[in-house]
């Protein structure tokens, strides 16, 4: 997995609540076997019309944002399926930070397993980086996930609150399947005595 | 001791490991595969030259993809859809789990094998990478859906690395009208909470109208406890859960059952225990319902008329006006009068024998409406053969509906059942998300009950007309 340390990019603003994984990557995108190449169906049905030419209105079409490396989302973001699509495509586009009032809590996990951060707000700072976001490709903001910090281009800086664990390995790019591999004794030691416990499981 | 929750309950009992920062290494019991949501994770293993830890605990069975009509084991027509089922078999094989391959009488949705087979029981930790996971859960199991990456970390740990949820309880009181299904109580329920209402909880279901509900009907009701936003649902486990469990293939037997069924009665929330978030619905208030918009939440009684988006504050103004132009639907029309084309009665939530004997039940002896299009399609090849034995698929056929094999179906459409753009379908699924059964398809979730009504009506219809 890729570091996580600081970004500074154009912002999307999409104000629509509860997009859910369906809308970013609908179903049929899923049938790959492979995590790559999925950007290009990002959003699919939202920006592209049913012969494939693109919607002009929608946002990651505009000049402005075709470059976005930042989502401004409505609540509920990524609700819905457990699809990994959803972070691998965005993470293919460009995206590497989500910003919204609330994440579905699997999409959420998705995300940091792919060095994509997302973060939490209350509602009146995402409104103020809507508004940011709004402005268009002068409107960069500029994530610090060490200082736990965004700043925007009028140098409004908003702190963010992130799990200490995931941020260590956003970080640090960690993968997950090694560190809990350094506890393979306690793993061993658990199945042992639940062997005895719970013997019919 | 301090009083607990049966979340706290099995929480407990799987910690492998606890970070101060409370982050903790759980361990788990059951893990479900199916061929969307595996390929990668397998490919990683295999790249990093891993194992699978518990092959044993480790049961696959494909079910998004596959075709529903008879001749899907010559011919599976879309090669992206035949690769990820071949590459199923192929890494069921290499990695020596469990699996029902197509071919077998077994194979059906994830969440319908599981539980059949006898390797969902009491108190486990149950994942797989579906959201509907949460299924599990009737059986006062912990049962949630993963990532592709968790998928993977399951595989090659056992365990998975977690952040303990809150604990929200969900009381419905009462007795549930006749007419009133499993299906309704958990629609009203995301309704009421809306599709963010759960998020950071997992949900205890109690009161008397879960009690007296099957362990069919609990199973529909955990399954949409993702559709609220919760990480899981779950029921305590009661002497229904006990009769449905004992005899199962992978259920324990003798005396390891004696042992297993003392610790089982343990399993309920103490008297003391803390939520953090209590809900409390009345059943004698519970209506059959249907939903009218693109999130799970957008609920009605069927009595019912379209809501504007006037009717809504904040960011759901926009949404609902979005919503309403999706579905074709004008404000204030009555919900009864909304035509319907097409009617699937099936998926995770709706596909087990106990909804086809209740669909049954309001279609015999009648036809669906001239022109419409409607397909049963049973949760596992058990469900369709016990339906089948039962008589319930004459009266599907004789009704004019198509008799399908298992298969998820056009509850999410990866395999080639699909609404055409435009099409509006009577759906006993679970998400009713924009292009969810099929680009610009138009979706109302119901019980199988009401779903069969209008099959009859070609309508949205209320089934307490028919009873």
């Amino acid at each position: 997995m890729d570091k996580f340390q600081t970004l500074t990019g154009v912002a999307a603003p999409m104000p629509l609540v509860n997009i859910d994984t369906d809308m970013i990557i609908p179903k049929q995108f899923l049938k790959t076997v492979k995590r790559s190449g999925l950007g290009a169906n990002l959003f699919d049905e939202m920006r592209f019309d049913k012969d494939g030419n693109e919607v002009a209105d929608f946002v990651l079409n505009q000049p402005a944002y075709r470059n976005a490396e930042v989502i401004v989302a409505g609540d509920n973001f990524g609700c819905g399926s457990s699809r990994e699509h959803a972070p691998w495509a965005l993470l293919d586009f460009g995206i590497k930070c989500v910003v919204s009032t609330g994440f579905a809590d699997i999409f959420f996990n998705n995300c940091f397993q792919n060095g994509i951060l997302p973060i939490v707000l209350p509602k009146e700072q995402v409104d103020v980086l809507m508004k940011e976001a709004e402005k268009g490709e002068n409107a960069r903001i500029s994530v610090n996930l060490e200082k736990q910090e965004i700043s925007t281009s009028d140098g409004t800086v908003i702190g963010f609150e992130v799990d200490p664990f995931k941020r260590q390995c956003l970080l640090d790019g960690l993968d997950d399947i090694d560190l809990t591999l350094e506890k393979a004794k306690s793993i061993d030691d658990f199945e042992a005595q639940a062997g005895q416990s719970r013997p019919w499981v | 001791m301090s009083p607990k929750t049966l979340y706290d309950k099995i929480w407990d009992a799987h910690v492998v490991q606890e970070a101060e920062d409370g982050t903790c290494l759980l361990y788990i019991d059951r893990h479900l595969v199916h061929e969307v949501t595996s390929p990668q994770a397998f490919e990683g293993l295999r790249l990093s030259g891993r194992k699978v830890r518990a092959p044993d605990r480790t049961i696959a069975v494909p079910d998004h993809n596959v075709p529903t009509t008879a001749d899907r084991l010559e011919h599976v027509e879309n090669e992206e859809s035949r690769v990820q089922l071949d590459t199923l078999d192929k890494n069921a094989a290499e990695f020596g789990i469990h699996y029902y391959p197509v071919s077998d009488i077994r194979q059906g949705i994830v969440h319908i094998v599981g539980p059949e087979q006898g390797w969902t029981l009491p108190g486990m930790t149950v994942v797989c990478g579906d959201s509907h996971t949460a299924t599990h859960g009737a059986f006062g199991s912990l049962a949630h859906g993963i990532g592709t990456s968790e998928v993977e970390h399951v595989l090659a740990t056992q365990t998975l690395i977690q952040q303990k949820s809150k604990n929200m309880k969900v009381e419905i009181t009462g007795k549930l009208r006749p007419g009133v299904t499993a299906k309704d109580i958990t629609l009203s329920v995301v309704g009421a909470t809306g599709a963010a209402g759960g998020t950071g909880y997992v949900i205890e279901y109690c009161g008397e109208a879960i009690r007296d509900l099957s362990m069919e009907g609990r199973m529909t009701v955990c399954n949409m406890a993702i559709e609220g936003g919760a990480r899981a649902g779950l029921i305590a486990p009661d002497e229904k859960t006990f009769e449905y469990v004992m005899g199962r293939p992978h259920a324990p037997k003798g005396a390891q059952w004696e042992t297993a069924l003392a610790w089982w009665k343990t399993l309920f929330s103490d008297d003391d225990a803390h939520f953090d978030k209590v809900l409390t619905l009345k059943g004698e208030d519970i209506a059959p319902v249907v939903t009218w918009g693109t999130s799970p939440e957008d609920v009605l009684p069927i009595t019912g008329v379209v809501p504007a988006a006037s009717d809504f504050e904040g960011g759901k103004v926009a949404a609902v006006q979005r919503a309403l132009d999706y579905m074709g639907l004008k404000a204030g029309t009555p919900l009864s009068e909304v035509p319907v084309d097409t009617v699937f009665i099936g998926s995770c939530t709706n596909g087990r024998i106990e909804d086809l004997r209740a669909a049954a039940a309001i279609l015999k002896g009648k036809k669906i409406k001239d022109g419409i299009r409607a397909m049963v399609v049973p949760g596992s090849g058990l469900v369709r053969a016990q339906a089948e034995e039962e008589g319930l698929a004459d009266i599907f056929k004789d009704a004019g509906f198509e008799w399908r094999l298992a298969g998820c179906s056009m509850c999410l459409a990866m395999n080639p059942d699909q609404l055409a753009p435009g099409e509006r379908c009577a759906a006993t699924s679970n998400r009713n998300f924009e292009g969810r059964q099929g680009r610009d398809g138009r979706t109302h979730l119901m019980s199988p009950e009401m779903a069969a009504a209008a099959a009859i009506t070609g309508r949205l219809t209320d089934v307490r007309e028919m009873i």
